[in-house]
């Protein structure tokens, strides 16, 4: 059989990608220093890519690069950089045979399925998390650093920063961007791809200094008190890739109200399209503000959050009494029942930044959302499928899909009626190519079916490994792991981890985080005898 | 005035018909038999040539000639004919096209391609069918300013409700202006205290949607505008244009088209249309979609036989009204007379727009009240012109009676005039002027 597929390219490009991912490990390397850790972790994975990297440029001499090759490049990079990100964990925890002693021999990242699980879900944004003990006690600043750089690395894409400053990728950019960006196709901002690629990763990297600089801000005239410079950074890092890793065991319950109000409105930043921040910073601010899918995400996050703060503030959203076994206890319990029933602010609050945190998919969680009733928590759960808006780093369906989904079914039931009806489907007064919707079923067909089977698989290999886990609890880590979101409710409850699951089960969850990630057809298709076929 | 037209077919020989009795008019034509045939029938000077050429034209001579209207079938040899023209000569040309989107590039800098006024066959055509749908009670209707402006006469009848009611009560929508009030003959321009009579008819000017309003609120027996149901069939140019220019009056039509792609394309451009794709000619399909309790059914096809059978075909499955599209012009009055209720020639149409530039010169459109006892005008202002720069109430005072501001389009946005507005040179004013004031103001304006 000949192979249709220039492997050799594809693989030529993720060694370019590894070579690269050197120079964002200084970062790392760099805050280890300062808080005068060992930077052997970090020294060691920079070695090991750029040998990796060069070993792999080898493979072709001029990449061409073409619609396969796009995506076997594009899965095969996120794969190599979740393997390769993960050797500071493993280091940390083993440290190296005769040259160095382990730094935290009790890590939970020594185990490599562990560390693998972590920089997937960093790099995929998943913000899902088997640290266990969340603590500067446990793993070294420099190391907790790296964990949220993968998500700040992950979320506008590794490739589009890739497209964005590496020249070889100025043909088959487009391509590729579109394998990796979230949402259905890629809008051109301008004539030339690597400028688009700039100009979202600036947009990006502006709202991240942005937001530092506020959260800081808040320390320092003590507002925040606890939001000191590596925590703002830390948080900075995690809120606009909408990843959701933060070094806080409490997550954002550690902080004051005020610092969550100005983590609320990254959020939102986080799950909107890109590109309108780019028409709005080159003078079209209207096209923010008539943007439909723009118009339904904000709308959708208004409405849920109205209803959920409506029963947080009359009490019905919240339990009585905690379940034994639970992640929280009776004292913590009494105490959020007090702070939200019948008071305005901490109601409006909680339910607007959880449900911001769970439709961008970023994950941080304000309060233990496992003290919620259950008709609250399926509201959780019905919310990790809406997703952001395409083009941004938010992950799930995301609300252009549903909208020409729902479109498209008022379009049947129209031309059930009224069979030799013509009507288009449009979006925003644009009409939507036929081909364009029948992917979009097709993806959304395939998240469904794959969050089902996901679900009967993980619920099948908990009750083998002996671990207790409800259907919702299961149904919750796939949606949260599959969608990016992070959190699920129960065991992998925001304050929870996914430390309890076999390593089966936890790699099972890697390829979720990946399938995800890349919006499930980019990977599926290189499984496919015909990709590799003429 | 010396006129030379090119093409000699229907819209050229109708207009030289028209002109030549008070202007010196020339007629070129290719065909030389056609051109024979003129020389007899008219009183013009009928020459053989093409139009495009630069010795024709001297030949038809060009330099003195005042006027040069491009009238062929092509819209192209029309376009290149006018440029022509101007780069040789002074004269004013007029260019007849068929594809709006040469109008389109036209009306962006209204100097382009060397044509100072280009009229539109099919979007002419649209909208004098688009005219007769939706105001039912109105006796005319004319647009302005690209659709922006409508001028509609309404007849009052003693239980129309706002009969013996004052402008003033009668008056309340935004963007309407009452320009004058017929009555017995006599043109009298209202005031606020000025009572409708039964009988009266009365001329506003304003907004699609404010003239739409008013017409209900005269008979509100026979709701025109949007519940009115129209169905066209066939989507040619001028199909579309029809369900476009409907829908921007708020209509919801219904557009049917044969051919798979077309439809596609249709339904896309046409938001507010319902695109169906079938034969108009499948009686299951018409009686399943029950196009015979549509209000007017428009048939656009391409064939002036296939007009005809459609629009009795709907006829007979009870639609109202029937307009039908007639290419060939002598067929309309015996289209009318076996069944079809309005037959629109899109060639008449645009002989006859020409016809009526051609008389008033410098304003931008015209339409005429009872006739001759009115004129509305659009004008595009000049800094010379005794409104621009000035508050509408001074202005007013230094013309005489009968002039009645109706309505001032700025960016083709619409503005309401009211005493203290400030008409700016560029703007776009549709005015109301009393046949006696005519003379006395044109040229000021």
């Amino acid at each position: 059989m000949k192979l249709r597929v220039d492997y050799r390219a594809s693989l030529r490009l993720v060694g370019t990608v590894l070579k690269y991912l050197t120079v964002p490990l200084l970062f790392p390397l760099v805050v280890a220093l300062y808080y005068g850790e060992s930077v052997l972790p970090f020294v060691v994975t920079m070695a090991v890519t750029v040998l990796i990297g060069t070993g792999l440029e080898r493979l072709a001499e001029e990449p061409d690069i073409g619609a396969r090759e796009g995506f076997l490049m594009v899965a095969m990079t996120w794969l190599a950089v979740a393997f390769v990100g993960a050797i500071p964990y493993l280091i940390e925890a083993h440290g190296i045979p005769f040259i160095a002693q382990p730094i935290h021999p009790e890590s939970t990242l020594g185990n490599p399925a562990n560390a693998l699980f972590e920089t997937m879900s960093g790099f995929t944004t998943t913000g899902a998390t088997v640290l266990g003990d969340i603590s500067f006690d446990s793993h070294t600043r420099g190391i907790m650093m790296w964990r949220q750089l993968t998500q700040w690395l992950g979320g506008m894409g590794i490739v589009v920063l890739a497209v964005a400053i590496l020249p070889e990728l100025s043909v088959g950019g487009a391509q590729l961007m579109d394998a990796e960006a979230p949402g259905p196709g890629i809008e051109k901002l301008t004539p030339r791809i690597a400028e688009t690629a700039r100009a979202l990763w600036g947009a990006y990297l502006g709202l991240t200094v942005l937001e530092i600089v506020l959260l800081h801000g808040l320390n320092v005239t003590g507002h925040a008190p606890g939001m000191g410079v590596y925590n703002a950074i830390a948080h900075g890092l995690t809120t606009m890739p909408t990843g959701g890793f933060s070094p806080e065991a409490k997550s954002i319950e550690a902080f004051s109200a005020a610092a969550q109000w100005v983590i609320i409105p990254f959020m939102v930043a986080a799950g909107t399209n890109f590109a309108l921040f780019w028409h709005v910073l080159t003078g079209e601010p209207k096209r923010l503000v008539r943007d439909t899918e723009f118009k339904s995400y904000l709308g959708i996050m208004g409405v849920i959050s109205a209803i959920l703060a409506g029963v947080l503030f009359f009490g019905d959203g919240l339990m009585s009494v905690a379940p034994a076994g639970e992640t929280y206890d009776q004292v913590y319990l009494e105490g959020i029942r007090t702070a939200i029933i019948g008071n305005v602010e901490p109601a409006i609050r909680q339910s607007v930044f959880q449900v911001v945190s769970i439709v961008t998919t970023t994950g941080y969680a304000s309060m233990d959302f496992n003290a919620w009733s259950a008709p609250t928590q399926y509201g959780l759960l019905f919310a990790m499928f809406i997703g952001g808006s395409g083009g941004s780093t938010g992950g799930a369906i995301k609300i252009v899909r549903w909208y020409v989904i729902l479109k498209s079914l008022r379009r049947e039931l129209f031309t059930t009626a009224h069979p030799e009806a013509v009507r288009p489907v449009r979006l925003a007064g644009r009409t939507v190519d036929e081909r364009a919707i029948r992917g979009i079923y097709a993806f959304t067909l395939l998240y469904l079916v794959l969050f089902f089977v996901s679900t009967g698989l993980l619920h099948l290999d908990a009750a083998r490994a002996g671990f207790d886990v409800s259907i919702l609890e299961t149904m919750s880590a796939v949606a949260a792991t599959l969608g990016n979101v992070g959190p699920g409710f129960g065991v992998v409850g925001p304050m929870g981890s996914y430390l309890d699951f076999s390593n089966s089960s936890k790699l099972y969850m890697v390829l979720l985080m990946w399938v995800g990630r890349l919006e499930i057809l980019p990977v599926l298709v290189i499984f496919t005898p015909e990709y590799w076929r003429r | 005035m010396r006129v030379i037209i090119i093409g000699a077919g229907q819209v050229g020989s109708s207009i030289a018909a028209d002109l030549d009795d008070t202007h010196e008019v020339v007629i070129i034509d290719c065909d030389p038999e056609r051109v024979d045939e003129l020389n007899y029938s008219l009183d013009v000077l009928a020459l053989h040539g093409d139009g495009t050429s630069v010795e024709t034209l001297e030949e038809a001579g060009v330099e003195r000639a005042d006027m040069v209207i491009a009238s062929t079938d092509n819209d192209e040899t029309n376009i290149v004919t006018c440029a022509t023209a101007k780069a040789i000569s002074e004269a004013f040309t007029i260019a007849r096209v068929k594809n709006t989107e040469y109008l389109r590039t036209w009306q962006r800098s209204e100097k382009a391609f060397g044509i100072d006024f280009m009229v539109c066959t099919n979007l002419l055509a649209a909208e004098s069918i688009v005219r007769v749908v939706g105001l039912p009670a109105a006796r005319d209707v004319d647009s302005f300013a690209g659709g922006k402006v409508q001028m509609a006469e309404f007849e009052v009848d003693a239980e129309s409700p706002v009969a013996n009611q004052t402008v003033s009560e009668a008056d309340r929508f935004d963007s309407l202006t009452f320009a004058a009030i017929l009555r017995d003959g006599e043109v009298t321009i209202p005031r606020g205290d000025t009572v409708i009579g039964p009988g009266d008819r009365i001329v506003v000017i304003g907004s699609p949607q404010s003239v739409q309003g008013f017409a209900s609120s005269v008979s509100p027996d026979e709701p025109p505008g949007t519940a009115e149901e129209v169905v066209i069939v066939g989507g040619s140019e001028i199909g579309y244009h029809v369900a476009r220019l409907l829908e921007e009056r708020g209509f919801k039509p219904r557009l049917i088209e044969q051919d798979a792609d077309r439809a596609r394309e249709l339904a896309e451009e046409l938001p507010g249309t319902i695109v169906m794709e079938s034969d108009a000619t499948d009686i299951d399909f018409l009686e399943r979609e029950y196009i015979g309790d549509a209000d007017l059914l428009v048939s656009a096809l391409d064939s002036d036989e296939k007009n005809l059978l459609v629009s009795l075909l709907a006829a007979r499955l009870g639609v109202e009204r029937t307009v039908a599209v007639i290419d060939t012009t002598p067929y309309v009055d015996l289209f009318e007379a076996v069944g079809v209720d309005v037959g629109v020639s899109p060639r008449e149409v645009v002989a006859e727009e020409i016809t009526r530039f051609t008389r008033d010169g410098g304003a931008e459109n015209v339409a005429l009240i009872e006739s001759d006892k009115a004129e509305v005008l659009e004008i595009e202002v000049d800094a010379d012109s005794v409104l621009a720069g000035k508050p509408i109430q001074e202005s007013i005072a230094s013309l005489p009676e009968g002039v009645v501001i109706g309505a001032i389009t700025r960016r083709r946005e619409f503005i309401t005039p009211r005493g203290d507005t400030v008409i700016k040179p560029g703007d776009h004013v549709v005015v109301f002027v009393d046949s006696c004031a005519i003379d006395d103001v044109s040229p000021k304006l």
